[in-house]
Order: C-alpha cells, then sequence, then structure tokens
C-alpha cells in the first residue's frame, strides 16, 4: 500500500480529490499572488526616488538674457535651452511650410512667449547635445542648432530639420510664474 | 509535551534577555500613551505640527537635523503653498554663481532643514564643548524612544516630582554603600540632595539622562511655545508633541509599516490556513 | 513509486532539452521524485526555511547594494535615505535587517536538530561538516553586513572583532593592520566589507549545493536515525514534503511579520542609529543576538589568547563531531542518558547567550564559565563518552513499521543488532 502511496488518491471518492485539488489551486494562486506583492516594492524601488523627484522642477530668472543671447539650464539632470529670440528668428520659425517638416509642428505649439524658446537640449537622435548655445558655435543650416555627433540640423524653433534625428527638441512643461520667472517642470 | 516546554521556555528566556539589554542603569522613563502606539496607531498630524513648532522655535537654535527636507513637512498635513513658505523662511547658501561666488538664497521645499551651525567644531565652541546631538533619528537613537525624550525633557531638578528624586536618592545612596562594602569601609556618602550627586557646574541635573548630569540647560518650560490650536501651552504637552514629532523624523514611514503589516499578515493567515488544509489532505492518504 | 524512477515526459521541447542538458531530470531528482524518510516531523522543516532566507537576502541584498553608497562620509545617509525617500526603501531594508536574524534562529533550530537526531553521523559527515562550513560563512557574511550602516555599533563592533585577531603571537598586529588596511576600521575597511558582503552570500549558495549534493547521496536522516529498509519507507518528495514545507513557509513568514512590521528594531541595537564616531566608544557594546554566545565564551576567559581560541574552538569542535560522537544509534530517542545531556546543552547555549549581552562580572561571569566548561565538556569529554557506557533501547525494524502498525509496535519488536552506523 505504501509503495504507491502517491498514487493513493485515485483510491478516495471523487469529491475527496476535488476538493484537495482545489486547496492546491488556491494555495498556488497565493503564493502567486505573493511572490508578486514581494517582488514589486524590489523592482519599484528602482524608479526615481522621492529625493529625486523633488528636484524635479527648476525655477529660472529671466532678466539676465538679452535678445538674441541663451542660456543652458539644468533640468533633471539634462540641459535645457533657453533662447531670447529675435525678431527675424520668430519670423524664420514661423515661415515654414509644416507639412514639409519631419516631424510636423508649428512654432506657436512650441512657445508660451513667442520671445522665449525653451527646449530640451539633447538631441532627439541619441542624446548628444547640440551646438549653437554660444555666439561662436556653428549653428545648423538653419541658424538654430546643429549636432555634432550625427549631423542634426535644427531651426530657430529647435525642429529637426534635416539628419538622422527623428523628432524635435522637446518642449518641457514651462509655466510662466510671472513675466521674468519661469517654472520648468 | 516536555520538548516543547522545554523549547518555549528558552525562546522566552531569549526574548526576555534581549529585553533586560535595554534596561538603563538609573531609573525607567515613564511609559506614556502615543498616538502611535500599538497595532493599530498613527501618527496625530495635529500633535507633529505642535511638536515641529516647539523644534523649530526651540530646539532648532541648536539642534540640527540633517535628514529632514522641508518636503517632507508635507506629511504633517502641510499642502503645498504652506510647505513652501515654511521653507522660504529659510535661508541656504547656494552656488557657486557664474562669478564663481557662493550666494544665499531661499530656501526650498527639496532643501534639507539648515544646520544652525557651518561645522561641528562651531557647535562644540558655542555649547560649552559638547556638540548638540543632530535630532532626525533621536527616537530611535534612545533605548526608551519617545518615552525616554519626554521624561528626559520633564526630568530637570524643578520640573521633576520629588518621589522621583527620593527614588534616584536611594538608587545611589546603595550603590555607594555597595562601593564602600566592595573595599571593605562601613562609610559611604549618602545621597540627599541634587548637590551630593556631584555633578560638574556646567551641567544641570536631569532625572532620566545617564549619569544625572545633561549639558543642555532645561530647554522647555509652561508658556515655552504658543500653540495656535488651543492646546494648552504646558510642559507635559510641549515635550509630549516635540517626542511625538521626533518619533515621526526618525521613521516617518510607521504609518505605511504599520498599515501595510496588517494586511499581509491576514494574507498569510489565510495562506497558512489555506496550506495547512492541503496539507492534511495530501497526507491524509499516508496515515 | 519512491525511488530512483528516471525522468519522464511527453513534451518533446522539455525531451529534446533534457537529452542535451538534463536539467529536468536534475530538479525532478531533486525536488520532485526525491524518496525522502516518510516519518519526518516539523524540525524537518527548518532545511528549507533557511534555503528560503537564503534568498530573500540575496534578492533584497542586491537591490539595496543598487542605492548603498560604501563610503564613511556617505554611508550613514545612504542608507537612511534608503529609509525615506527610496521607493518602498524602508521595507526593504527592514526585510533585510530582520531576515538576518531568521535566517539564523531557522538555522540554529537545523543545527540542534542534527544534533538531537544525530544526523552528522555515517555516512553523513560530510553533509554535517558542509553545514559548519555555512554555519561560519553566514557569521562572517552576517558581520561584516552589520558594519554597513556605519552606526557606531557598525564601527565598534567592527573595531572589537578585528582586533581579536590581534591576539595571534607575533603576527597578530600585522594581521590587524591588513584586515583594516590602515591604522583603524576606516573607509578600507568599510569597502571590502562591502565588497565581501556581496561576495560571501554566493559563496554560500555554492557550498548550500555541495550540502544538497551530499544530502542525496543517502537521503535524509530521520526522526528514528535508522536508515530505510525498502521503498514502503519513502515517499516521494512531492507532494508530500513540498507541501508540508510550504505550510511550514506561511508560519515563519508570519512570524517574521510581526518582527518585520510591528517590531522591526526589536532586535537591533539603538546606538546603530548614531552615525559613526571614532572618538567616542558606547557604554555597552554588545554584538547582534546570534553572536552572543560565542561573545560569552570569548569573555568568560581571563586571557586574550585563550578567550579567541575558545571562541573558535567552539565552532571548530563541530567539524570533528562525527568522530566525537561513539554511539552507533543516530536519534536520541533511542539514548536514554545522551538525550538529557542534549538538553543540557541547549540550556548552556542559551545561558551564554544571556551572560553574552551582560556586563562580564558577577553572576553572568560565572554563569558564562560554567557553560563554557560544560559545552566543551560535552563534546570532548561526554559524548566518546556515553558512546561506550550508555545503553541504547531497542531500535524498531524498519521506518514504516511503527508508522504503520501504530505507535508502540517498535518498542516491543525484539532487540535488533543496532544499526552499523
Amino acid at each position: 500500500m505504501a509503495a504507491d502511496s502517491a498514487h493513493a488518491s485515485q483510491h478516495s471518492p471523487d469529491g475527496e480529490e476535488t476538493r484537495r485539488d482545489f486547496l492546491y489551486l488556491v494555495a498556488g494562486a497565493m503564493g502567486a499572488v505573493g511572490t508578486g506583492a514581494f517582488a514589486w516594492p524590489l523592482i519599484n524601488s528602482m524608479n526615481p526616488s522621492a529625493d529625486v523627484l523633488a528636484l524635479s522642477s527648476t525655477e529660472v530668472d529671466l532678466t539676465p538674457i538679452e535678445v538674441g543671447q541663451s542660456v543652458t539650464v539644468v533640468w533633471r539632470d539634462k540641459p535645457v535651452f533657453i533662447r531670447h529670440r529675435t525678431e527675424d528668428e520668430i519670423a524664420a520659425a514661423n515661415d515654414v511650410a509644416i507639412n514639409e517638416l519631419p516631424d510636423p509642428q508649428t512654432d506657436a505649439d512650441r512657445v508660451v512667449k513667442p520671445e522665449w524658446l525653451i527646449v530640451g537640449g539633447n538631441c532627439t537622435h541619441l542624446g548628444c547635445v547640440p551646438l549653437g548655445q554660444k555666439t561662436g558655435d556653428e549653428k545648423g543650416e538653419y541658424d538654430g542648432w546643429f549636432c555634432p555627433c550625427h549631423g542634426s540640423h535644427y531651426d530657430t524653433s529647435g525642429r529637426i530639420r534635416k539628419g538622422p534625428a527623428p523628432l524635435n527638441l522637446p518642449v518641457p512643461p514651462v509655466e510662466f510664474l510671472d513675466d521674468t520667472t519661469i517654472k520648468i517642470g | 509535551m516536555m520538548k516543547k516546554l522545554v523549547f518555549a521556555a528558552a525562546a522566552a528566556a531569549v526574548a526576555m534577555s534581549l529585553g533586560a539589554a535595554q534596561a538603563a542603569e538609573g531609573i525607567q522613563a515613564p511609559k506614556s500613551t502615543w498616538s502611535f502606539s500599538g497595532i493599530f496607531g498613527t501618527f496625530d498630524q495635529a500633535q507633529l505640527q505642535r511638536g515641529y513648532q516647539v523644534y523649530k522655535e526651540v530646539c532648532a537654535g541648536c539642534h540640527a537635523m540633517d535628514l529632514i527636507a522641508f518636503r517632507n513637512l508635507a506629511e504633517l498635513g502641510y499642502n503645498e503653498d504652506e510647505v513652501k513658505a515654511i521653507a522660504a523662511e529659510y535661508d541656504v547658501t547656494d552656488g557657486p554663481d557664474d562669478e564663481g561666488e557662493m550666494f544665499d538664497r531661499p530656501a526650498r521645499p527639496s532643501d534639507y532643514f539648515p544646520n544652525p551651525f557651518p561645522n561641528a567644531k562651531a557647535a562644540a565652541a558655542s555649547n560649552g564643548g559638547s556638540v548638540p546631538p543632530d535630532l532626525s533619528l533621536m527616537a530611535k537613537a534612545r533605548a526608551a524612544g519617545p518615552d525616554y525624550l519626554k521624561a528626559m525633557l520633564m526630568g530637570y531638578e524643578e520640573d521633576v516630582p520629588e518621589s522621583v528624586l527620593q527614588q534616584i536618592f536611594e538608587i545611589e545612596t546603595e550603590k555607594n554603600r555597595k562601593r564602600a562594602e566592595e573595599i571593605g569601609l562601613t562609610d559611604y556618602n549618602r545621597v540627599e540632595s541634587v548637590e551630593d550627586l556631584g555633578l560638574p557646574d556646567t551641567s544641570s541635573f536631569n532625572a532620566y539622562f545617564p549619569g544625572y548630569g545633561i549639558a543642555m540647560a532645561a530647554p522647555l518650560g509652561d508658556e515655552a511655545v504658543e500653540y495656535a490650536d488651543g492646546t494648552p501651552a504646558t510642559l507635559e504637552n510641549h515635550a509630549a508633541d516635540v517626542a511625538a514629532f521626533l518619533m515621526w523624523t526618525a521613521e516617518p514611514a510607521l504609518d505605511d509599516r504599520k498599515q501595510m503589516g496588517i494586511k499581509v499578515i491576514i494574507f498569510l493567515l489565510i495562506f497558512s490556513g489555506v496550506l495547512y488544509a492541503a496539507k492534511r489532505k495530501c497526507w491524509a492518504d499516508l496515515h | 513509486m519512491s525511488s530512483g524512477q528516471p525522468f519522464q515526459t511527453n513534451n518533446a521541447i522539455i525531451k529534446w532539452i533534457d537529452h542535451r542538458l538534463p536539467i529536468f531530470s536534475l530538479t525532478n531528482d531533486t525536488l520532485v521524485d526525491y524518496p525522502a524518510p516518510r516519518n519526518l516531523n516539523y524540525w524537518w522543516n527548518f532545511g528549507s526555511l533557511a534555503g528560503l532566507a537564503l534568498v530573500v537576502m540575496i534578492v533584497t541584498g542586491i537591490v539595496l547594494a543598487m542605492q548603498y553608497t560604501p563610503h564613511v562620509d556617505y554611508a550613514f545617509d545612504s542608507v537612511e535615505r534608503i529609509m525615506r525617500d527610496v521607493n518602498g526603501g524602508w521595507l526593504i531594508r527592514y526585510i533585510h535587517m530582520n531576515m538576518a536574524s531568521f535566517f539564523f534562529i531557522a538555522v540554529i533550530i537545523h543545527i540542534f536538530r542534527g544534533l538531537y537526531y544525530g544526523s552528522y553521523k555515517a555516512p553523513r559527515e560530510i553533509l554535517w561538516i558542509l553545514g559548519v562550513v555555512i554555519f561560519l560563512l553566514m557569521m562572517a557574511t552576517a558581520f561584516m553586513g552589520y558594519v554597513l550602516p556605519w552606526g557606531q555599533m557598525s564601527f565598534w563592533g567592527a573595531t572589537v572583532i578585528t582586533n581579536l585577531f590581534s591576539a595571534i603571537p607575533l603576527v597578530g598586529e600585522s594581521i590587524v593592520t591588513w584586515l583594516w588596511g590602515g591604522f583603524s576600521v576606516n573607509n578600507p575597511t568599510l569597502n571590502r566589507f562591502f565588497a565581501l558582503h556581496y561576495l560571501l552570500p554566493f559563496v554560500i549558495v555554492g557550498v548550500v549545493i555541495l550540502h544538497i549534493w551530499a544530502l542525496h547521496r543517502f537521503g535524509s536522516n530521520n526522526p528514528l536515525g535508522i536508515d530505510a529498509k525498502g521503498p514502503q519507507d519513502k515517499i516521494p518528495f512531492h507532494p508530500y514534503y513540498t507541501v508540508k514545507d510550504a505550510f511550514g513557509v506561511g508560519v515563519f513568514l508570519l512570524i517574521f511579520s510581526v518582527f518585520l512590521f510591528f517590531a522591526p528594531n526589536f532586535l537591533g541595537h539603538p546606538d546603530n542609529y548614531i552615525p559613526a564616531n571614532p572618538l567616542s566608544t558606547p557604554a555597552h557594546i554588545v554584538p547582534e543576538w546570534y553572536f552572543l554566545p560565542f561573545y560569552a565564551i570569548l569573555r568568560s576567559v581571563p586571557d586574550k589568547l585563550l578567550g579567541v581560541v575558545l571562541m573558535f574552538a567552539s565552532i571548530g569542535i563541530l567539524f570533528i563531531l562525527p568522530w566525537l560522537d561513539r554511539s552507533p544509534v543516530r536519534s536520541c530517542k533511542f539514548r536514554p542518558v545522551y538525550k538529557w545531556f542534549f538538553w543540557v546543552l541547549l540550556i548552556a547555549c542559551v545561558a551564554l547567550g544571556w551572560a553574552g549581552q551582560e556586563a562580564p562580572e558577577g553572576a553572568p561571569l560565572y554563569i558564562s564559565r560554567v557553560a563554557t566548561a560544560y559545552y566543551f565538556f560535552h563534546f570532548l569529554v561526554l559524548l566518546p563518552l556515553l558512546g561506550v557506557i550508555e545503553r541504547p533501547k531497542p531500535l524498531p525494524a524498519s521506518i514504516a513499521e511503527p508508522v504503520l502498525g501504530g505507535g508502540e509496535v517498535w518498542s516491543n519488536a525484539a532487540a535488533k543488532p543496532m544499526e552499523k552506523a
């Protein structure tokens, strides 16, 4: 009898067997749920922590930035370009056939106030920082930014015009706290 | 079952001896009732806000709290604007700016509480040679935690009940007697007043501080802080509120922990029950 | 059914893989069809519980290492950042902290189970020795892990324990300097402890695999301590022991959860929430509870070198235990005299644990000396002696007999010649 004890259950009434299988099923399901509940905090711990998230907004005072000048600020550990655009640059940004752009977007969709262009400073190709912030920089064929890594050209609205990058420079969430102070993030 | 009894006794002995390790040499801090005691206990936000007020207006003059940022105050029930306003009351050093100079700016919620002293040497120099300890973890760094902190804050000579003083005098007299006995003397010093304890001039008597001599002069008294919510400004309330606040700074996840604990334990009770039933069913064939 | 049936499947992919890499056969032979004695009691649960604890420690430890900074200036704060800012960090850190204790609880019970039922006797000597190796590695890992938060107990514990090696004549001081990588416990020490604390658990996993390998060579011992006579004495590991172990896991986690969620610092020491200060030693420095018996042995001897030697010898002696115990009978059930001394040994160990956290003077010192003396007397004198003079009770004919034939059958069985171990 002991020899085939593992199969002994087949001699028991069907009801018994069903109950046992049901218990196994419930136990297995609860074990799976429990393991998942244990695994989740471990996985979630690798997401940004509270101290990292607390630094996720940056306030910038725009007063010292002259017309035609650009500054780079840091938001979420990455550069953000702020350009105080000239009338010509604004005009150039608007004087474009939108449907011919690789990533069609009007200039008005990309700015809160036309004189202030605020875009993320990493090329949408593979993340290099494009040139064009300093006066002596190569600004590319469209007078915006030029990425030295793989030759992407951005215009005065930060839109991709030529080269391997697929998308325009991203616009971060920007809020004007007053006329000369912005909050990014 | 003999075996089980012996095992249980052994386990109890271990548990008790671990408890005994925590015992102080002086007198025990009396146990207080806290909103966060027990399995279902949670922090009382109003009390934490009062405690923060006591810390801010009294303790923060000397004691740093490096691990707490202004943003953490949101957990005390302050909204975003209130947290910003509290932070903006303080200046923090930032920089260097484009000219390479460090500059002061109003604190932001992401900033940590500023330290009252630039460094430990400055803190020691301003406080008669001893550095006021950082309070962030104080409630977990002392054996009886908030009970001790409350008792200590109320443990100065003028605040402590006469009976507690008498108890201490008896303990110390007994210690002197034993010491004398060990070296074969019959004479020993009776401790009958605080002066007989022979504390240094630079320290104050405190009934619950180890060794009784504390470098901090009594920081609190009645009316030390005026509460906005109308809670009476008594020494006991001040001490209890700030002790509760320090428990929060030491263990901010306490509420989350207990709530999760209840759920996990209910789950495991059911899980173990199901497994026991499954085990019984499985083994039923065998016996 | 129970023994040695080869692994079979109808799944073509599994067959294909198993033919080239017999991993399914191995798993099947180890955890599914593995024939286990049918009479194992709940004391046999603690091996799998220790295995579970090891897995939990490694998994939580890896995640903690992603957030921890092994530098004297940042270690304490990085641990507090885990407790405050990292998502669920307090939970992961408290699990790691408390599971360390529960790992030791499981392993200590596992060891005493082995002592009571004679699981160290032939042919399981190597199985036992590997277990002692695991215990030593665990202690090293736990000690170095306790240093990482860089609190006062971390620092002073590290200082005191590393200084033990200074007791070694002639080269002691040089060894301590080498261990520290400097003239005190400092940043190089913290860095190497972190590296080793990360490495050693994987070494433990390796030794655990050997331990299980050695176990499966002759199969588990059992409460009767006699060898299985045939298939009627054994049952397949799955489902009988998988479900029984799973139930044990449920209860173990339940008790663990009470500590984890409602008294997470009960087994710790408040002083470790004070950042390390090399200029000020806490008034009472005590090691973690699982080191207390060894600490008591160390302090029971007035001579520095002898204390250290005795402390290490208290574990070293376990390596030769299979040869110290001369009795041919494994289980204490059939050893009327030794049975009582087993409990005396347990009480001596608990007494050492108690004495270890008291100041080494007066009654605690006296008790720790008596208990230390008994500990060595037990292994070095009592066990060899009892093997000769003790008259064991008659052994049952087989495992199945008392199980199948009702409680009292075996005790009436004619005294058989001793199981030659």
